[in-house]
């Protein structure tokens, strides 16, 4: 019962903030969309200890009977139900848990926006798609949730829609990852196809029951599934879209494109663990996406001028290690990532709104310099994120990043390549975070206006409990262990050489201290340095490359979009049309020829006459 | 006899109101919403009070229309029927209220071809005689033109004669294959008939059975409209007035859909599944090339219009696959395209009642004056491009997982239409409402307001509970 409400706590707040957004004051909305969030939070955590005494310890809630598919010989039921468990309690804690957070600090940030009710509403709605996408005990239902948070998504970041770029933003964010969603739709057709079910346990039970290790079906469906994961969580290669949508405000970045929605491909995968067992190349092609997308996004990231793509690119390289961690089946650990992730990453990007606030909407890091003395509250709070980001130990990050990086040595589906990829990444973590913190919050000021400080209470109750979570989050670790039972054999420990852990841990003091020698002239006074640096990541090919992303826009821009809109300006007008119409021409064209002919003329007619017969007969002649 | 007294009084107070608009202005629509709104909820009392389940082809009316050639005036119900019948008197009262300030000259005859109009389509969804269904074909079709070339925009005759002449040149080929199959009976049988249940009881040789369906065939496609055959409805829509526009995608539409269902897909099964893969590829190319070209569109209409190709190719898809999945959402994607792109052209309508262009460049930053609308437009924007939750999706869905089963290749593809309609709806809803402020306007108006509400709750009703219509079955899938 309290489960299957838990949807519409926030669905009720959106529909009276989006009726009565004229009537309410700032007071109201937030009492009503804050409070729904904390009434999400409280049944979460409820339902986390209801958990424990739960028979088989699941809970789940069947609301209606959406449709039934019809699979042959009897109906496949499609339900509005919700399945808890452990995995999906996980989920709920974090989106509500942290959602209740984040609502709280936006409250007090949008605060003067004029349009604060819409914007409320918005993220309201955003929480219920979410919920609904976790919950789901079918990928239908999934589905519906799934393209939710698309939308969600797609309305925040073109929330200030009066800007060109925020509506361009918003629009590739939502077709970008509607290509994935379209590779998940036909999955999901594949899957019904074959397994003639589309609910979650079924499928689960049917393929783990019907299918061996390695069959066809499975390998497509796996691959089809991944093609909707890497859309959503901004993996190689549908991850162009998340650097542009941080035109979205700052709470909307935390929220959607760092703790919770891109993290949605990261759950699809582990709930479908059964299937992706069954094929064991498609995990090795979600552990090299993963690596792949952890290192060419620690790069970009090294490089951006603006402090929330920094932090954006980070969420990508991040994101790529929950992945590895899926794909070398380590399922428990890539999921700790995502909770501890959504805690620190929520931290900073908040931290980083409160300090973007302060400095009258300066994003560019080369034009801050020195506000660790200006806003010492704020910076404190980033360093904790920044340590937790890094994994150094003791913080949360470090736990989680410590079980993924463990595991992938000896897994049969990752194995040491892709080892040395995860300790390259945390190299790379680790130095651009040093990067990032040097450049803007150590050194001299550069900029000119009055600091304006936050005195809001509600900012810092929210930017404190986050960072507090961050340190001790590592202490949370989710027992999943029931729900990837299935595949706990695989990794075997003890296997693994004694320096590995040594290696993994030193890694970023090494890109620490790396920084601290070769970024030196950040930590000064000196402000040629910055005007320099600044020219050079746009002069230098490396890093201007580096800088856009890699050219991956460049290369669809080549590849897919122009060709696409060249077509489609080609044939405006519609060359079937004009085909038929050419009937039309020919038509009109008899019509006059006759018109002509019919002109009253008698000499016209003789002639015609006259030449008509000697026609007929030479044709008769010859 | 109730529809036939339903079509009956439709016309008389299509004639009451051009009469008494003569008299006094302003008469005629309301006249015409009382007429509409009567007649509709009379239908539902009788279908809620009829004893039938109309799971089979239920005969309400028989009797002898013109004796020499056996042609009988015979009117039946089933269940698809019914539900287009139902769609139809909603379109129908949506169409009236977006004319009330939109159509100011002429009003009466307008009104009196709106009814006349529906009064032909309504025959058509219960007409059991095949000579009977071709004259009811004929019937919707010259208040429709006449619609387009009276009350159209700038270029209204010219679209108003290619739809006549698409429509025309087309039913004539159905016209051949009717006679030729009440031939048929006569030799089987030894008279004459054009009833249509007596033609389920033929046996029709495959040769020429192949070619009888392909004259019904293509009536239905340029109706529906399919790739090729498509290209009257981009003029068609663009020029119509908006309550035109409502009724050509919102029933009209529907008529190619219902014919394809019930004259070629059961009076032919087998030469049906033979053309399968063809009229299958058709369907796909028209999802595909349907939703390219709403992508190339600046005109707002003709964005909406190309959309629909794109949506009626997933009908002509899922008919074709002969599964049950498929065929359930065929059903349920018409409805939902009725309503959805109904909506859409009512906004466009809207947007040129307060701006007096289609043109998306002239569009821009709505949102700021007109939240309201905004909040609307996104929302059928969203059914348009298959948002769960809404009707459209169910439709989607239930068609390609059917046709998955059949036609792999061709649904892959098909899918595809899914990555197009999301950049045609973000196109048109983006360049409209987002972007820098070029007009501002007042919201809707309470008018307005209820044909927007009206609309999506239904879309959203069906798309949450689509076992509503679905618990009803419908003859023809397989």
């Amino acid at each position: 019962m309290l489960l299957s409400l838990l949807p519409f706590y926030p669905l009720i707040s959106f529909l009276l903030i989006i009726f009565f957004k004229k009537q309410l004051s700032w007071l109201q909305t937030s009492v009503l969309s804050v409070g729904a969030m904390l009434l999400c939070t409280i049944t979460s955590l409820v339902l986390l200890n209801a958990l424990n005494s739960a028979p088989d310890g699941v809970i789940t809630s069947h609301l209606w009977r959406w449709f039934s598919l019809n699979n042959g010989d009897s109906f496949a039921s499609v339900n509005f139900a919700f399945y808890l468990d452990a995995l999906s309690a996980v989920m709920i804690c974090v989106v509500s848990g942290v959602g209740f957070l984040i609502h709280l600090f936006a409250a007090a940030y949008m605060k003067n926006d004029e349009n604060f009710g819409r914007f409320m509403a918005y993220m309201n709605l955003f929480i219920v798609a979410m919920l609904i996408l976790v919950l789901a005990d079918n990928l239908v239902l999934l589905y519906l949730g799934w393209e939710g948070v698309g939308l969600c998504s797609f309305l925040l970041i073109g929330f200030w829609y009066q800007e060109k770029a925020n509506v361009l933003a918003a629009r590739k964010a939502f077709i970008v990852t509607r290509i994935g969603d379209t590779s998940m739709a036909i999955g999901l057709f594949m899957l019904f196809n074959s397994l003639g079910s589309v609910n979650i346990l079924e499928v689960s039970d049917l393929a783990t029951a019907q299918w061996q290790i390695g069959n066809n079906d499975a390998y497509w469906i796996c691959l089809l599934l991944l093609g909707g994961a890497v859309g959503k969580s901004a993996q190689l290669p549908l991850q162009t879209w998340l650097p542009d949508a941080m035109a979205g405000p700052t709470p909307v970045s935390a929220l959607i494109h760092a703790a919770t929605m891109v993290t949605a491909g990261v759950y699809l995968i582990a709930r479908m663990n059964a299937l992706f067992i069954l094929s064991p190349e498609v995990m090795n092609y979600v552990a090299w996406v993963g690596a792949s997308t952890l290192l060419l996004a620690g790069a970009a990231s090294l490089v951006q001028s603006d402090i929330k793509r920094v932090l954006a690119y980070s969420t990508m390289s991040q994101i790529g290690y929950m992945m590895l961690a899926l794909g070398a089946g380590a399922w428990s650990a890539g999921i700790f990532h995502l909770m501890t992730h959504a805690f620190f990453k929520a931290l900073l990007f908040l931290t980083a709104g409160a300090v973007i606030y302060a400095l009258h909407h300066q994003q560019n890091i080369f034009k801050m310099g020195g506000v660790l003395k200006r806003l010492p509250f704020e910076s404190g709070l980033f360093i904790i994120g920044l340590i937790c980001l890094m994994a150094l130990p003791g913080t949360s990050g470090f736990f989680s990043k410590e079980a993924i990086i463990a595991q992938l040595w000896s897994s049969p589906t990752a194995g040491q390549a892709l080892w040395w990829c995860a300790i390259l990444g945390a190299l790379l973590t680790s130095i651009y975070s040093c990067r990032l913190f040097f450049i803007a919050f150590l050194g001299k000021e550069r900029f000119s206006h009055q600091v304006e400080n936050s005195s809001s209470k509600l900012l810092k109750i929210a930017l404190l409990t986050l960072a507090c979570l961050s340190l001790v989050g590592g202490f949370m670790a989710p027992e999943l262990g029931q729900v990837f039972a299935l595949n706990s054999s695989d990794i075997i420990p003890g296997k693994d050489p004694s320096w590995l852990h040594t290696v993994a841990i030193a890694t970023p003091f090494i890109g620490i201290g790396f920084s601290w020698f070769y970024f030196k002239a950040y930590r000064g006074t000196d402000l040629q340095v910055f005007t320099k640096a600044e020219k050079n990541s746009s002069d230098n090919p490396v890093s201007s490359f580096c800088l856009s992303g890699l050219g991956f826009d460049r290369l669809y821009s080549i590849l897919l979009i122009k060709p696409f809109v060249f077509i489609a300006r080609l044939n405006r007008r519609d060359v079937v049309d004009q085909t038929l119409m050419s009937v039309t021409w020919y038509v009109g064209l008899w019509r006059d020829v006759l018109v002509f002919s019919q002109n009253g003329f008698i000499r016209w007619y003789a002639a015609a006459f006259a030449l008509g017969l000697v026609f007929f007969i030479g044709g008769w002649i010859l | 006899m109730i529809i036939t007294l339903i079509m009956v009084g439709l016309l008389l107070s299509g004639g009451f109101a051009w009469y008494m608009e003569s008299k006094r202005t302003g008469q005629a629509k309301l006249i015409a919403l009382l007429a509409a709104i009567f007649f509709g909820i009379s239908f539902i009392v009788y279908l809620t009070t009829s004893p039938e389940n109309y799971s089979e082809l239920v005969l309400l009316t028989d009797f002898s229309w013109i004796n020499t050639f056996n042609i009988r005036y015979m009117i039946a119900l089933d269940n698809l029927s019914n539900m287009l019948l139902l769609l139809t008197f909603v379109l129908l009262i949506v169409a009236i209220l977006i004319s009330w300030r939109e159509i100011t000259q002429r009003q009466g005859f307008y009104y009196f071809n709106l009814l006349a109009t529906i009064a032909g389509i309504i025959g058509v969804f219960t007409a059991a005689d095949m000579f009977l269904f071709f004259f009811f074909w004929e019937v919707m079709l010259l208040p429709m033109t006449a619609l387009i070339a009276i009350w159209g925009h700038e270029n209204r005759h010219f679209a108003a004669i290619k739809f006549f002449i698409f429509t025309q040149v087309s039913s004539l080929l159905m016209l051949i294959s009717i006679i030729l199959m009440a031939y048929l009976h006569k030799q089987q049988v030894g008279h004459l008939s054009f009833a249509y249940q007596d033609w389920l009881n033929l046996t029709l040789s495959p040769e020429y059975s192949y070619y009888l369906m392909l004259g019904f065939f293509i009536a239905f496609a340029v109706k529906l409209p399919s790739f090729p055959v498509h290209s009257w409805l981009p003029d068609a829509h663009t020029q119509a007035p908006t309550a035109g526009s409502v009724l050509l995608a919102g029933i009209l539409l529907k008529t190619g859909a219902y014919g394809l269902i019930r004259f070629v897909i059961v009076l032919f099964p087998q030469a049906s599944i033979e053309f399968a893969p063809i009229a299958a590829f058709l369907g796909l190319i028209s999802i595909l090339y349907g939703a390219k070209m709403a992508f190339a569109q600046s005109d707002f209409k003709r964005l909406v219009a190309y959309s629909s190709i794109s949506h009626m190719g997933f009908v002509m898809l899922a008919l074709f696959s002969f599964n049950a999945n498929a065929f359930q959402g065929a059903v349920i994607t018409l409805v939902a395209h009725g309503l959805s792109s109904a909506a859409l052209f009512a906004f466009a309508g809207m947007i040129y009642a307060r701006i007096h262009s289609r043109d998306l460049r002239d569009m821009g930053g709505f949102w700021k004056s007109s939240p309201v609308m905004g909040g609307f437009a996104l929302a059928f924007a969203a059914a348009a491009f298959g948002m769960p939750g809404l009707a459209n999706f169910i439709g989607e869905f239930y068609s390609l997982v059917g046709a998955f089963q059949r036609f792999p290749l061709i649904t892959i593809c098909a899918a595809l239409g899914i990555i197009g309609s999301a950049i045609y709806g973000m196109l048109l809803f983006q360049s409209s409402f987002h972007g820098p402020v070029k007009n501002s306007f007042i919201d809707l108006s309470i008018r307005e307001r209820f044909i927007a509400i009206t609309l999506f709750a239904f879309l959203l009703v069906i798309g949450l509970f689509p076992n509503l219509i679905l618990q009803y079955s419908f003859n023809g899938g397989l």
